[in-house]
């Protein structure tokens, strides 16, 4: 789950990280008052889940109250990668000096935290690894000792910060392990943390990725997750435990597992067809969800055809039988539907099934070009 | 001979009066598992499967008991992480968890929490080990697969049976079929499992399937091509995922061009691998 910048930061001020002072304003007359509140020059930035939000104009700089509301209203009619821009953060300008990248995240292959610094910090993270990678700096983290203070001192002194800024900046790095493993993140980056004129450590930026296996112990950041940003679809399919995501293609998938329902896909493409989503009902889903899994493929206009594959392990076919049929007697879909059941309780799901008038499949290939023929009518 | 767990596995259920933990306690035992006790705390004395296993409330009195060996973990994921810490600390030598939904962070606790102790864990999030004829530790099927000298390994689940039936459709069998599981933090890679299968006289030959994310399936082609004597056959789900969706695993995602199924397929191709299209074309690639 993404946090927007305003979130991210507010959190990270909860552990001593300095910020600027700022809040988020949903319409132009809000921005204004903000910037009258904070006085001086203000920046104006969009609050959307996608990155390049500078180079597609929605941060600016205003020099004061009015053109606050002026460019905060062009901002809030703007749409970033097709996201629509609803909320902008209204920050006091901070006068930089220098800017450094500085973020936690996780390293799957060390299978530890990392902590990654730059003294190139502000640009393009990724262009700056790409093309001069001596200028990033990482250090891992022991997840069973967390992040030791000599460790923040060597990545100050790695990345050639001034010394009199050591100490605030182990503070800093403090903070942002503390936030980072006490949200569960994936990522806690500051980018950019500045160095102002008057030589203090500011996080201009913030961003936070909090791992969804894990919100269960965060039910405060549970609640803050921004629905808005995603396919109504997803936020349904994420309420019953689905794993979901929609695509553009005209034949709509139910798997259960997701490296099966990736296949599913994928052998849907090879024989022709588009798949109209990747569905994972997860392992041992009972009829219930099941049942909302079809609710939520059949509510896309775009799908021709359904494909059911179902391999029975810790999931039992009868129980998937009966969420099909469920779900059918409420929506009554008009599309063909192709079903395969193979595994735990396979024989009792086909015999619910039989009078289902459902096309049928013994192989996953079969069932693959099935559904494509089927899309096709 | 087989890898990892056999006929003489003394198997270990962890959460075994929970409803999945019970249900495929039953198929395991059925199947001919040497299930030799559960735990589930505060339920210790208790007995299931009509009188066949005793439940313990500890990994520890559990061990001491019945000399388990193997542990199988089918516990809810917000109590999976201290149920592999037990074990280990239970000196149980090989974990299986079956579990999914562990939070990352966790996982890299209990992953360098078990190295320091020299343990051995599959998964989580995972189907677990099948020595067919012998031994199912975890959730895949029994009848989809017969004995044989296929090697398998997989980071998927379901996506695994597809394969073992496939072989099984055309009479090939497998020695072991290991699921490491899906999740990007992990107790066990496709190398600790490849090298496993080299040295196993029973396995002639050995099929991966991998997906998208992350670089196992890269490390796994570099060391396919430095060491291994017995042809490998791969598949490599997700090649239609479009770049940056999340599917489903965690560790399913593809940042850039980093991790997609097309590297993954050159990689494993440069190293001598067939990679099958699909999975049902496995078989023939193995002839």
């Amino acid at each position: 789950m993404k946090l927007h910048e305003y979130q991210s930061k507010a959190i990270f001020a909860k552990y001593g990280i300095p910020i600027p002072k700022g809040r988020v304003a949903a319409t132009a007359d809000e921005a204004k008052q903000i910037a009258e509140e904070l006085g001086g020059r203000v920046v104006i930035k969009a609050q959307v889940l996608v990155g390049g939000r500078g180079k597609a104009g929605g941060v600016k700089v205003a020099k004061d109250a009015d053109e606050a509301a002026e460019l905060a209203g062009q901002i809030l009619t703007m749409t970033i990668k097709g996201l629509p821009v609803r909320k902008v953060l209204v920050d006091e300008a901070a006068a930089i000096a220098h800017e450094i990248y500085f973020s936690i995240t996780n390293d799957r292959a060390a299978k530890k935290p990392v902590m990654i610094a730059s003294a190139a910090g502000g640009v393009d993270i990724e262009e700056v690894a790409a093309k001069t990678p001596e200028k990033i700096i990482k250090i891992h983290i022991d997840p069973l000792l967390g992040l030791r203070d000599y460790q923040s001192r060597d990545i100050a002194a790695s990345i050639d910060l001034p010394r009199e800024l050591w100490r605030d900046f182990s503070r800093i790095a403090a903070g942002l392990w503390q936030a980072y493993k006490d949200n569960d993140a994936e990522l806690a980056e500051i980018n950019p943390l500045v160095i102002t004129k008057d030589n203090k450590l500011v996080a201009l930026d913030g961003k936070m990725l909090i791992d969804d296996n894990a919100l269960f112990r965060h039910p405060d950041l549970a609640e803050i997750r921004d629905v808005d940003e995603e396919a109504p679809a997803e936020t349904e399919a994420r309420r019953h435990g689905l794993s979901f995501i929609k695509l553009d293609g005209n034949i709509g998938c139910m798997v259960n597992g997701a490296g099966l329902a990736m296949t599913s896909m994928d052998i849907v493409k090879l024989f022709g067809g588009e798949p109209a989503n990747f569905l994972d009902i997860g392992g041992g889903a009972g009829a219930e969800k099941v049942a909302a899994a079809m609710r939520i493929i059949l509510a896309d206009p775009n799908v021709k055809a359904v494909l059911f594959n179902i391999f029975g392990g810790i999931t039992r076919c009868d129980e998937v039988a009966r969420g099909i049929l469920t779900a059918m007697e409420e929506v009554k879909p008009k599309v063909p539907m192709v079903v395969r059941l193979v595994g735990t309780n396979a024989e009792e799901g086909r015999k619910l099934l039989e009078n289902a008038n459902m096309i049928t499949a013994e192989t996953l290939a079969d069932a693959a070009r099935k559904a494509v023929a089927a899309a096709k009518g | 001979m087989s890898i990892l767990i056999n006929k003489d596995t003394r198997l270990l259920v962890q959460g075994i009066t929970g409803n999945e933990g019970l249900f495929h306690t039953t198929q395991m035992v059925a199947y001919g598992t040497n299930v030799v006790a559960g735990v589930t705390p505060g339920k210790g004395g208790e007995w299931v499967l009509d009188g066949k296993v005793p439940v313990f409330d500890s990994v520890k009195l559990a061990v001491e008991a019945t000399g388990a060996n193997c542990s199988v973990i089918f516990v809810p994921a917000r109590f999976a992480p201290d149920a592999m810490f037990e074990a280990a600390d239970a000196g149980i030598p090989l974990i299986v968890c079956i579990t999914e939904g562990v939070p990352v962070q966790d996982m890299m606790r209990v992953r360098n929490y078990i190295d320091q102790k020299g343990v051995r864990l599959i998964g989580p999030n995972c189907p677990g080990l099948l020595t067919p004829g012998e031994a199912k530790v975890g959730i895949i099927p029994g009848n989809i697969a017969v004995p044989g000298n296929v090697g398998v390994v997989s980071r998927s689940g379901t996506l695994t049976y597809e394969v073992l039936y496939a072989l099984k459709l055309v009479g090939m069998g497998a020695s072991t079929c290991v699921g490491i599981g899906g999740d990007p933090i992990n107790g066990t890679n496709f190398i600790d499992v490849l090298e496993m299968f080299e040295h196993d006289p029973q396995t002639e030959k050995v099929v991966l399937i991998g997906e998208i994310g992350g670089t196992d399936e890269d490390k796994a082609a570099e060391y396919i091509a430095a060491h291994m004597t017995k042809p490998v056959v791969a598949f490599i789900a997700g090649q239609t995922a479009p770049p940056g969706k999340r599917m489903g695993h965690a560790g399913a995602i593809i940042e850039g061009s980093a991790g997609s199924a097309a590297d993954k397929i050159r990689a494993l191709e440069a190293a001598g691998v067939k990679v099958a299209k699909h999975p049902e074309e496995i078989p023939s690639l193995l002839k």
